[in-house]
């Protein structure tokens, strides 16, 4: 069978999480390929779990990526990334926003927030890009640019170019509110250049290992 | 929603397969659709809303939605009616005799069964009504089969003159793929002809009604055996051949590329000897259908031999990951092995009530009760069963919180004999089917407190308008029940209704004491609306001041989830006792400001955060 590509897309409800596998969708459908997009997120906008799969190829069946066949975890949450992590291929790519939102169960006391969620998916054997989407979103100036951030980062692990999904993010603003569209490029710049470093960091890590 | 120009036909467009049902409800020529809103269903109308030349409206509830689409068809105009599997119980009694009349004009009930449960009280096969009913059932299994099968559901309608079940699941509604689109045709209504014999199902006429009805699913049999919607996909691994419906299709397909398989598309009545031709070419038949086993056990009566339910689940989706060991299992091969890496523990995250929700001080005070049972219903104050709270005790179906509350009151033991009863419901819930509890609850002189929770909208499924704010589908404005009068009108004494603010706590507290007290039916109506609508007005956000925070945790009571807790602690009190504390913070970002945390308070460590930006900037200068 043709390759499929698979990329899951994570995070809790009023994140933006479905919004942006849309435009990630929307990139794909632009170089042609065939296109399934579905989530469970029952009652996301309650503050739930939203998991988006994303599968595009020249033919898509199922819209449903199996456990371990990720091959691309965008994690907008750090907890969420660390919940859906076994989605993942083996050699697949987590690419995780550092910023925790800490849901009422934990605030109340009866459970906790793990310490480092980066560390434990490393631990656990994932790969993983992680950086401050949230801290860089809310230094442009707005905490919803998260979802621009977090496409950014993961327009180089596409297999079309990055300027492909830019241009697909900023024709959502430039017909709806124009004012946005300068802002989501710094946005997206910002993601992109965040999971660059994130790489080498990974690989000056790996040379000092050697 | 106002109207938009809809895309062009022979666009290809990524849709989902509500967009896509509904781009076919409008090419098809139907003149009106309806329904009430609910999860996977409701986005439906939502679009069919915004498309021109189609009367559209959210009804008040699946069976007056049903009525109104069949008093269109009966007219000889083309008629749509969605809903969630829940609803088409609630439209059954509807259905289930107007499958004995049969339509002029098309008549298709899109039903969407949850699948997996992401967002309903049980997990029901809708397919089970074609049976019942002695209807069609069509199941597309993506986008595209959506958008072509609302189309061929409508010309089978008005070719055997019968209601056609068009059976969504979530993972159809919600799905995006692409779909190319057409032309809107135009449907001329035949007119509403008089005919008693046909429309007016009394005894004698209805009953010879009824050949009529088993003729016509002969005939769909008939139909079924050569539709193109049941299509045979020969395949070189002939040791399981299966027969599919619905999404299960493509997860059968993407498992098994080289197996031989029966789609059947249109799976009510079933196709037997179409089944039976390609039971011949196959070693062994495996049916995958979600969720039960209908096709599994008719096609068991015709004495075909099939597998299904015995090595599939009994509910839930039928995934790749579910169907391959399954089928390894039945040939005798070790399960493929899959290198899947186990889940990380990870905290639930359950789905909570918004920030500033007026629902918050309504369950902040249900809290402070003590003594009581509480009655609830479906909505989002649901949630209202769970943490901090715990305020909830029951909830089965729509509307039921009334007769359950009223059954709690006259069945009580022995140990409930001082138990206070509340029942708790939302506007749009009471009026879909609580109405007529709370009748019967004063009828019948029942001892309930009845909590009316009016937020203006249908909040659970995005916030769509209803009778009780006073707008229609489209947004404009429309007739507005007055909840005060409605309730006095079924009889609840003008002394025991009352119109409260749930954001003044103690008002809230007192009215509620002072009601469960009295032992008559009463009506306590909150007046504040879903902040997800645009009736909400934020006001200025509050913060707190560190250096006041007693880590008393009143306001963590309140469940808000701007409210987090920054430190915990533990000291000993002068009398000896133990009390745990939680130091606070609010997140001013996502805080707009009720004012509900601040009246628990005691020390008044949360104000408004422009005062403590000035304090800073006095501190500094």
């Amino acid at each position: 069978m043709s390759k499929i590509t698979n990329i899951l897309v994570v995070g809790t409800g009023g994140q933006g999480v479905m919004t942006a596998t849309e435009i990630l969708a929307e990139a794909a459908i632009a170089l042609g390929h065939d296109v399934k997009k579905t989530e469970v997120a029952g009652m996301a906008q309650r503050g739930g779990v939203v998991s988006s799969h994303l599968r595009f190829g020249p033919r898509v069946l199922s819209p449903q990526i199996s456990p371990g066949t990720a091959d691309v975890l965008l994690g907008f949450e750090a907890a969420e990334g660390m919940r859906w992590r076994h989605m993942l291929r083996p050699d697949g790519l987590a690419l995780m926003n550092t910023g925790r939102l800490v849901p009422p169960v934990v605030d109340i006391g009866l459970y906790t927030y793990p310490d480092d969620p980066v560390a434990a998916m490393r631990e656990a054997g994932t790969r993983v890009y992680a950086f401050d989407a949230s801290g860089i979103a809310g230094e442009l100036g707005d905490i919803r640019l998260g979802n621009t951030v977090m496409l950014g980062a993961i327009s180089d692990q596409l297999s079309f170019p990055a300027e492909v999904l830019e241009q697909c993010v900023l024709k959502r603003f430039a017909s709806k509110k124009p004012e946005l569209v300068e802002l989501n490029r710094r946005a997206f710049a910002a993601g992109r250049a965040a999971a660059q470093a994130a790489l080498r960091g990974e690989s000056e890590a790996c040379c000092a290992a050697t | 929603m106002a109207a938009v120009m809809p895309a062009p036909a022979q666009s290809r467009l990524l849709m989902s397969g509500n967009d896509a049902v509904s781009r076919a409800v409008w090419e098809a020529g139907v003149k009106v659709a309806a329904a009430y809103p609910g999860t996977p269903s409701t986005e439906m109308l939502e679009v069919i809303s915004t498309y021109p030349d189609i009367y559209s409206e959210w009804s008040v509830n699946e069976k007056v939605s049903l009525e109104v689409a069949f008093g269109a068809a009966m007219a000889g105009s083309r008629a749509f009616c969605a809903m969630k599997h829940v609803g088409l119980n609630v439209a059954s009694d509807a259905l289930m005799t107007l499958t004995l009349t049969g339509v002029v004009g098309g008549l298709v009930i899109a039903v969407a069964d949850d699948v997996g449960l992401s967002s309903s009280q049980n997990e029901q096969d809708s397919r089970f009504w074609g049976r019942f009913a002695h209807v069609p059932v069509l199941e597309p299994a993506d986008s595209q089969e959506a958008y072509d099968y609302t189309l061929a559901a409508f010309e089978l309608s008005e070719k055997f003159e019968t209601p056609v079940i068009l059976r969504m699941t979530t993972r159809i509604c919600h799905v995006k793929g692409l779909v190319t689109v057409g032309e809107r045709r135009t449907h001329r209504g035949a007119g509403f002809k008089k005919d008693v014999g046909r429309w007016v199902m009394v005894p004698g006429a209805a009953a010879r009604r009824l050949p009529k009805m088993f003729e016509r699913e002969r005939l769909l049999r008939a139909e079924a055996e050569v539709s193109p919607l049941n299509v045979v996909e020969p395949g070189s691994d002939r040791r399981v051949g299966f027969v599919v419906s619905g999404p299960a299709y493509m997860h059968v397909r993407e498992s098994f590329p080289d197996a031989p398989v029966l789609k059947l598309g249109f799976s009510c009545p079933v196709p037997f000897e179409k089944v039976r031709a390609f039971a011949a070419q196959c070693e062994r038949l495996v049916v995958v259908e979600e969720v039960e086993p209908l096709v599994e056990t008719e096609l068991k009566a015709q004495g075909i031999a099939v597998t299904g339910k015995d090595i599939l689940p009994l509910s839930g989706e039928l995934a790749p990951h579910v169907l391959r060991p399954a089928i390894a299992g039945l040939l005798g091969e070790p399960a493929p092995v899959e290198k899947i890496a186990a889940p990380l523990p990870v905290f639930p995250r359950p789905p909570t009530m918004c920030v500033a929700c007026p629902h918050l001080g309504v369950y902040y005070t249900l809290a402070q009760l003590r003594n009581v049972t509480i009655s609830g219903d479906i909505g989002c104050y649901t949630l209202g069963f769970g943490h901090p709270w715990n305020a909830l005790d029951a909830c089965i179906s729509m509307g039921a919180s009334m007769g359950m509350a009223l059954g709690l009151d006259k069945g009580r033991g022995e140990s409930d004999e001082d138990k206070k009863i509340v029942a708790v419901i939302g506007d749009s819930t009471f009026l879909h089917m609580g109405m007529q509890g709370l009748l019967d609850i004063v009828y019948n002189r029942g001892n309930v407190t009845v909590l009316l929770l009016d937020n203006r909208a249908v909040g659970m499924t995005g916030g769509q308008d209803n009778p009780g704010n006073g707008r229609d589908i489209h947004g404009d404005p429309a007739p507005r029940v007055d909840f005060a009068q409605l309730v006095k009108a079924l009889g609840v004494r003008e002394e025991r209704v009352h119109v409260v603010d749930p954001y003044e706590l103690p008002t809230l507290f007192k009215r509620l004491r002072e009601e469960t007290r009295i032992p008559e039916p009463s009506v306590i109506i909150t007046n504040q609306p879903c902040v997800l609508i645009k009736d909400y007005h934020k006001l200025k956000p509050y913060t707190v001041i560190d250096d006041k925070c007693t880590g008393c945790g009143n306001c963590v009571d309140i469940g808000c989830p701007a409210i987090h807790v920054t430190r915990r602690d533990r000291v000993t009190k002068a009398s000896g006792r133990e009390v745990d504390l939680a130091f606070v913070r609010i997140e001013t970002a996502a805080c707009t400001g009720c004012g509900l945390c601040v009246q628990p308070c005691a020390p008044d460590a949360i104000v408004h955060a422009e005062k403590v930006s000035v304090i800073n900037m006095l501190k500094k200068s």
